[in-house]
């Protein structure tokens, strides 16, 4: 065990693998050399060299391509886009391409594929580095998607992620790259994908959430238990596939739930999580399950950031709302 | 401090910046349209019979395009861009490659694919919309026909690096169209060959129009060609009615992708006789005159002229292919339509190496 970031578990997780697997390789702008704009590659290339791991031209579109040329000749690539904003440059290689080679090929070919990106808000960065586009990777049949809260997660899915013989769009956090440090294995261990976490025990209400949003929705769960009220919190860490038995599983336990994210009300998870609660668990509802979400504008210019993301108090007041409907 | 300069730096040679690079391009020619050797340097070295086998393939494509589409016409396939004219680019770049060569085709490259191994079958269930067509036999190394016009020249860069990390002497084809040359995946993958030095051959098989759009609203470029300088990669024009230079041309990339010398653009110069696909209408666009000035150049023509002189060839060995091409394509359509029908079940089954739940779930709706 060690003390590891969410960065450096991510990193970790690349490392065991790049030694475990030598079609494991690495490849993006500046993840060679430097080790990524946010070091997350440091020393991989120093330690596996410049075949296994190694820069890229600048464009996003040729690095997908890249990628899955490379994954029909029994390479396993992690692609990184080195901000979320600009997988829009790489849709047709990473939603198409990638996300239907197993398809269109009745399984002669897949895509063995991540492309690990980072996103999120609440750092102040420019524009286009901090969108939550994971609504338009779970609308894409053919491509998983995950988003882990946290160092041992990270590393685990990431690890599930690279051994998958699908593609994976691996997102990873800004915000939560160094914000704190947690017990994370040195050798190698696996996060199932497709499986959700009940982070917080709770009786009262159901918060599923993902990403940063975990964390501001325990931090809501402890004002909220300040009030007697006891929420139980879910981390998704999949989104494609949802684990839907363990939010109906919860449901079934407190009648009510909302859904909290970071992304747009009309964009994000929340709207399938809510169809599936729909679907699966009506009869146990006591009341409407409530999105907690960004606001349906571009996101926000850095200086208003702050008011723009769902903060505890929203969660807190869509908490009530479906306590007392 | 050095003081910045508001001046353009003085050039000594080279075209000044005001200037349009341009510099004249003569497409590489083997024969003549009389089908007369006028490059023997460039001679392909081939056996009297690989020329025979050469000539075959180009009038058995040319039987099959004309089967496919009154086949298209009576319902039997689906989805067809037609290639009458294009018998020399497709046939003859195929030709000069190895086995282990791999094929990353656009929407109208399926000669290349079938030459290459895939059956024909398979061929025509991709037309009609089967899945089982993009099923490509294990050795047989090409990908399915790509509709994104561009997306498979960055599939085959990847694929070139994949042989150049291990180490394999091998090269990686790949084709698109004149109005290809206007998407940015073709130079990204052109320039990535280039960064990389990887073995791939982009093969650009310019008929003068994507649908109806001519050549010269794509780029005020001179040719494509040209494009290769953007990217630092051997760009060569070769005439595209011409089997034998295309021949020459595909064998020398390839020769120098293997041996660790990169990647080249090829700008095939061709035509093709029949419309764009079958919903085309080329009287809109065309004129009769350039029709019949392209149907001088037939590369089936050219190369059978050069074949007859050399007594290797004549009208009775074309009746012959020709008869032979269409009982293929009879067996061959019938074993498409005894294929066994798709279910929405295997679809499901087919997107992922193991189904997840909510697809086992909605997958019980088909059952």
């Amino acid at each position: 065990m060690a003390q590891m970031n969410m960065k450096e578990a991510i990193r970790d997780a690349m490392r065991v693998e790049l030694k475990r697997d030598p079609n494991v390789i690495l490849f993006g702008e500046d993840v060679g050399k430097v080790g990524g704009v946010f070091r997350a590659t440091e020393g991989l290339q120093g330690e596996f060299g410049e075949t296994r791991v190694f820069d890229t031209p600048l464009a996003e579109s040729a690095i997908g391509g890249l990628a899955v040329g490379l994954g029909t000749q029994g390479f396993r690539p992690i692609a990184e886009i080195q901000f979320v904003g600009f997988i829009y440059e790489a849709l047709d290689q990473m939603f198409v391409q990638a996300a239907r080679m197993r398809y269109r090929s009745g399984g002669r070919y897949n895509a063995p594929i991540v492309f690990r990106t980072p996103f999120g808000g609440g750092v102040k960065a420019a524009e286009l580095h901090t969108d939550s586009l994971e609504g338009l990777a779970i609308q894409t049949p053919g491509i998983k998607v995950v988003i882990p809260s946290n160092p041992y997660d990270a590393k685990g899915l990431l690890i599930s992620a690279i051994r998958d013989n699908d593609p994976v769009f691996f997102m990873e956090h800004l915000n939560l790259y160094h914000a704190f440090r947690d017990e994370v294995p040195e050798d190698d261990y696996t996060v199932p994908i497709g499986k959700a976490k009940v982070v917080r025990e709770g009786k009262d209400v159901t918060i599923i959430t993902y990403g940063l949003m975990v964390h501001t929705s325990v931090k809501a769960a402890d004002e909220l238990e300040k009030n007697g009220i006891s929420a139980e919190v879910i981390d998704l860490r999949t989104l494609m596939p949802l684990d839907i038995d363990t939010i109906v599983a919860s449901i079934q336990k407190t009648n009510r739930a909302i859904v909290v994210q970071e992304a747009q009300k009309t964009s994000g998870a929340a709207a399938e999580v809510i169809a599936q609660i729909n679907e699966k668990a009506i009869l146990h509802l006591e009341a409407p399950v409530l999105r907690v979400a960004g606001p349906d504008t571009v996101y926000p210019f850095a200086q208003v950031e702050d008011a723009w993301l769902p903060s505890v108090a929203r969660i807190v007041k869509s908490v009530n709302q479906v306590l007392q409907f | 401090m050095s003081k910045v300069s508001t001046e353009a730096p003085v050039k000594k040679s080279g075209a000044q910046s005001h200037e349009v690079r341009s510099e004249d391009v003569t497409p590489l020619q083997v024969l003549s349209p009389e089908g007369e050797v006028v490059n023997p340097e460039r001679m392909p070295k081939l056996s009297d019979d690989q020329l025979k086998e050469i000539m075959y393939r180009m009038v058995f494509t040319r039987t099959w395009d004309d089967r496919a589409i009154n086949l298209g016409r009576q319902g039997r396939l689906g989805f067809y861009a037609p290639v009458s004219g294009q018998e020399a680019t497709m046939v003859g770049s195929e030709y000069a490659l190895v086995k282990e060569d791999f094929i990353c085709p656009g929407y109208r490259d399926m000669p290349q694919l079938v030459w290459h191994g895939l059956p024909l079958y398979q061929a025509f269930l991709y037309s009609r919309g089967h899945q089982h067509g993009g099923q490509i036999p294990e050795g047989v190394n090409v990908l399915m026909p790509q509709i994104i016009i561009g997306a498979q020249i960055l599939h085959a860069t990847g694929i070139a690096m994949g042989f150049k990390l291990k180490g394999e002497k091998r090269v990686a084809i790949t084709y698109t169209g004149d109005g290809g040359s206007s998407e940015g995946d073709f130079y990204e993958g052109m320039n990535f060959a280039g960064s990389f030095k990887l073995p791939v051959i982009y093969f650009v098989q310019n008929n003068g129009y994507a649908i109806t759009t001519p050549f010269a609203k794509q780029t005020a470029a001179q040719s494509i060609a040209h494009k290769a300088l953007a990217a630092g990669i051997r760009g060569q024009q070769i005439d595209g009615m011409d089997v034998l230079a295309v021949i020459s041309a595909v064998q020398e990339a390839a020769e120098i992708g293997r041996n660790g010398g990169g990647a080249t653009l090829i700008e095939a110069l061709t035509y093709r006789f029949r419309p764009h696909s079958m919903a085309d209408d080329t009287t809109k666009y065309r004129t009769k005159e350039e029709e019949q000035e392209w149907s001088l150049r037939d590369p089936l023509v050219r190369f059978g002229k050069f074949l007859e002189k050399k007594g290797l060839w004549s009208e009775e060995d074309t009746n012959r292919v020709k008869e032979e091409a269409k009982n293929a394509v009879n067996e061959q359509i019938k074993k498409a339509e005894q294929t066994e029908k798709m279910t929405v079940a295997g679809l499901i089954d087919s997107m992922f190496e193991t189904t997840p739940p909510h697809l086992e779930e909605q997958k019980a709706d088909f059952q």
